[in-house]
């Protein structure tokens, strides 16, 4: 189907059913229930999911084929939300202007600075792509206030022209109509699903976008990219020149990020210069690490991972815990409080920081080579014990001169 | 004239901090092999170690004294330090004042004993991996130890005075010369450029005249060969990376002062560093020294008026871009040495 193989359709079927069916996947207790904490299914964490998953695939294609770690994709991601708010401010409240801007936005700037920072590899690129970042962040923070408004952040005011805006018109995002704040609610003898307007639009991008990311994965520009990663010198050897090669990754992946960025600004009409900061291109590396460097579904499982965590644990507060554990004797309550307390509420960063480091000692290939383990273990007698999927997991050896 | 002075002594502190850490981050990198991301985290604990240090010295139990009262009408209570308790109230005025500087004696034990630890714990085991990995866990290790200061310390800046002499400004221009109130320049500041240049000369004397450096040296130009001659290059290397994080930490400890600690103190400065690093040259000692004073110098240039106003915004930017044109110009930085990260 669609020009995939087998094994790729099925994956993407997978994916799209997840994507679908996700208000009732993510909502699974019961709304009045103590457990109802952990339920992900309101619209916007589930925006957040296939966000940071779009931002996560386009990431992976850079970094997980060419083996290039760029510290810079939060510029793009800036670059992309300001776009779709200036397209709000001149137009209208249709986002469909404003994507399209983003992602070409993103792309000419992922071009210069790729074209800059590429000329070097390694250590290097981490370091020109994150001045790079951090040049347009301060930028943004301070000389630019004309078009980023500064520490304000860019938003929508009622004497802004919005010269296709017509009196009927939504007066939040929308597309043709289709407001994308608006829900649906459903409700079933105690659980309460909610589908929303933009939640949907965000899951078909995302299906779309993972479309894209299988055909590159499996295309030869994408053979193309894992040489990069295997071995560069051998590749200019036989006479190929890798510029262009990782130039167009590092464009895509540039352009994936403005698309999410946009979408950002889809949902919630807004744009701040921390969307730049380095921190949260470091976020997006952890979310990539975290899934499975250079595996397709591992970039989107990261992201949800983190968003669904980052968001259950900081809600965990110390009476939480005490429902908890209240079976317990005091004595031994308190305690195990006492223990979990730092990791959770406001010290989620501790948990993750942990998490991460874990990952990156114990399971370099992350969640998804996690899941490769366990199913090994299990159905050796079906597989034979093949090893590793050799397509999924390139050999490991960087390209950077050791 | 006066204006290019001020803005050179401007520079001259945030140089001395951004060529400390760059010079323990080369020490690591260029021994080691290692990129730590975790190297401003060791800078914030160096100045956490300050403010713990000056608190232990605050410590104080309460007496109440029965002759005043407070405005309620109960007896005042009166909280005197347990140091002015024992030492008498001059000498131990006196240690509480001077608490920034005395912490050094405590921090440099705890700075390399978290160095070992780090290196003993964790990186020993990355040196084989790819750099990606080395960045991944230090990054990792980063935001665990700033997490774990945060805990306890809170997130606000806790401000850490200076001892009372070397409070408030002194006119420098006098010296010089020059007209009173001309170059006015604050006197701590200057203690830690003049501290900065002690360790850096500190440092480079020991890998210079010791035969402990001189093996280090030697390690750092061809392992191997070393590791062939019976030495034991291993633990040499480690005690380098206590050294290094010792540096860092002074560079903490001294700089509270100047700026009140904060738990992500150490991350702003890092992104930096690594900048500095890289101007100067991965490897090269003298080109991270160099790289730190000169980037900082220009930063204080960058944001005088007349500059601002000529290219808006270049206070922001000037240090990220004279890095790009560096690496583009002189891929291997200043003083780069040859073969060193090259692709």
């Amino acid at each position: 189907m669609f020009g995939l193989e087998k094994k790729d359709t099925s994956l993407l079927v997978i994916v799209a059913i997840l994507a679908l069916f996700a208000p009732f996947i993510l909502n699974p207790f019961p709304t009045e229930s103590g457990l109802a904490q952990f339920n992900a299914g309101y619209p916007d964490l589930m925006q957040r999911f296939v966000i940071f998953g779009i931002f996560a695939i386009g990431f992976n294609i850079l970094f997980g084929l060419t083996g290039y770690l760029s510290f810079g994709h939060a510029a793009f991601l800036g670059v992309g939300s300001y776009s779709v708010v200036w397209m709000y401010k001149l137009l209208d409240y249709n986002i469909l202007p404003g994507l399209v801007l983003a992602v070409i936005t993103a792309g000419i700037f992922a071009l210069l600075i790729g074209f800059v920072s590429l000329r070097r590899s390694g250590i290097y690129f981490s370091i020109l792509t994150l001045a790079f970042a951090q040049m347009s962040f301060n930028l943004a923070y301070s000389v630019l206030t004309p078009i980023t408004n500064g520490e304000t952040g860019l938003q929508v005011y009622n004497n802004d022209k919005q010269i296709l805006m017509s009196a009927g018109d939504p007066t939040s995002p929308h597309l043709f109509g289709i407001v994308m704040n608006k829900s649906a609610n459903l409700s079933i003898a105690g659980w309460d699903f909610t589908f929303n307007n933009g939640y949907y639009f965000c899951a078909v991008i995302l299906l779309i976008v993972f479309y894209l990311s299988i055909r590159i994965f499996r295309s030869p520009f994408g053979m193309m990219l894992r040489a990069v990663k295997t071995n560069q010198t051998r590749m200019n050897y036989t006479g190929l020149n890798s510029r262009p090669y990782t130039l167009a990754a590092f464009v895509i992946s540039g352009m994936y990020a403005g698309l999410a960025g946009g979408l950002m600004a889809a949902m919630d009409p807004l744009a701040g210069a921390e969307r730049m900061q380095w921190t949260a291109s470091g976020e997006v590396v952890l979310m990539t690490i975290l899934g499975g460097v250079g595996t397709l579904l591992g970039p989107v499982l990261g992201a949800g991972f983190i968003k669904y965590f980052e968001n259950i644990f900081s809600k965990i507060n110390d009476n939480v815990l005490h429902g908890w554990f209240s079976f317990l004797p005091d004595g031994l309550e308190n305690l195990l409080v006492g223990i979990i307390h730092p990791f959770v509420g406001k010290g989620w960063h501790l948990t993750l920081g942990l998490l991460f480091m874990l990952v990156v000692i114990f399971l370099p290939g992350g969640l998804m080579e996690g899941g490769q383990r366990i199913r090994e273990r299990f159905g050796k007698k079906k597989g034979g014990g093949g090893g590793k999927d050799a397509e999924h997991h390139p050999k490991e050896a960087p390209h950077v001169a050791e | 004239m006066d204006a290019i002075l001020l803005q050179t002594l401007n520079g001259l502190d945030k140089g001395s901090a951004y060529a400390l850490i760059a010079l323990g981050l080369t020490l690591i990198f260029g021994t080691l092999g290692v990129v730590n991301f975790a190297h401003g985290a060791l800078f914030m604990i160096g100045a956490f170690c300050a403010v713990t240090f000056s608190r232990l010295f605050s410590l104080s139990y309460e007496t109440l004294d029965p002759t005043k009262k407070d405005f309620l009408g109960n007896p005042l209570k009166v909280k005197t330090p347990y140091l002015e308790g024992w030492f008498g109230p001059e000498l131990g005025g006196t240690l509480i004042d001077w608490a920034v500087p005395l912490s050094i004696i405590f921090a440099i034990p705890v700075m390399i004993f978290i160095g070992f630890a780090m290196e003993r714990g964790l990186i020993k085991h990355f040196y084989k991996r790819p750099h990606a990995d080395q960045i991944l866990v230090t990054f990792g290790l980063a935001i665990v130890l700033q997490e774990v200061v945060k805990y306890f310390f809170g997130a606000n800046p806790i401000p850490t005075p200076a001892p009372m002499a070397f409070r408030g400004s002194a006119d420098l221009g006098v010296l010089i010369g020059m007209d009173p109130n001309v170059v006015i320049y604050p006197v701590w500041r200057m203690v830690y450029f003049f501290f900065a240049a002690a360790i850096i000369g500190a440092v480079f004397s020991f890998l210079q005249f010791t035969t402990f450096g001189m093996v280090v040296r030697a390690g750092m130009a061809d392992r191997e060969t070393v590791g062939l001659l019976g030495i034991n290059i291993d633990r040499r290397f480690t005690i380098m990376f206590g050294i290094a994080a010792a540096v860092a930490g002074l560079a903490g400890v001294m700089y509270t002062p100047i700026n009140s600690p904060n738990y992500h103190m150490g991350m702003d400065f890092l992104v930096l560093s690594f900048v500095v690093v890289v101007v100067g040259g991965m490897g090269s000692l003298p080109g991270a020294v160099l790289a730190g004073f000169m980037l900082g110098i220009l930063e204080s240039f960058a944001s005088m008026n007349a500059i601002k106003s000529l290219i808006p915004g270049i206070d922001q930017i000037i240090i990220y871009v004279i890095a790009i044109v560096i690496l583009l110009t002189r891929p291997r930085g200043l003083m780069g040495r040859k073969g060193v990260m090259e692709d």
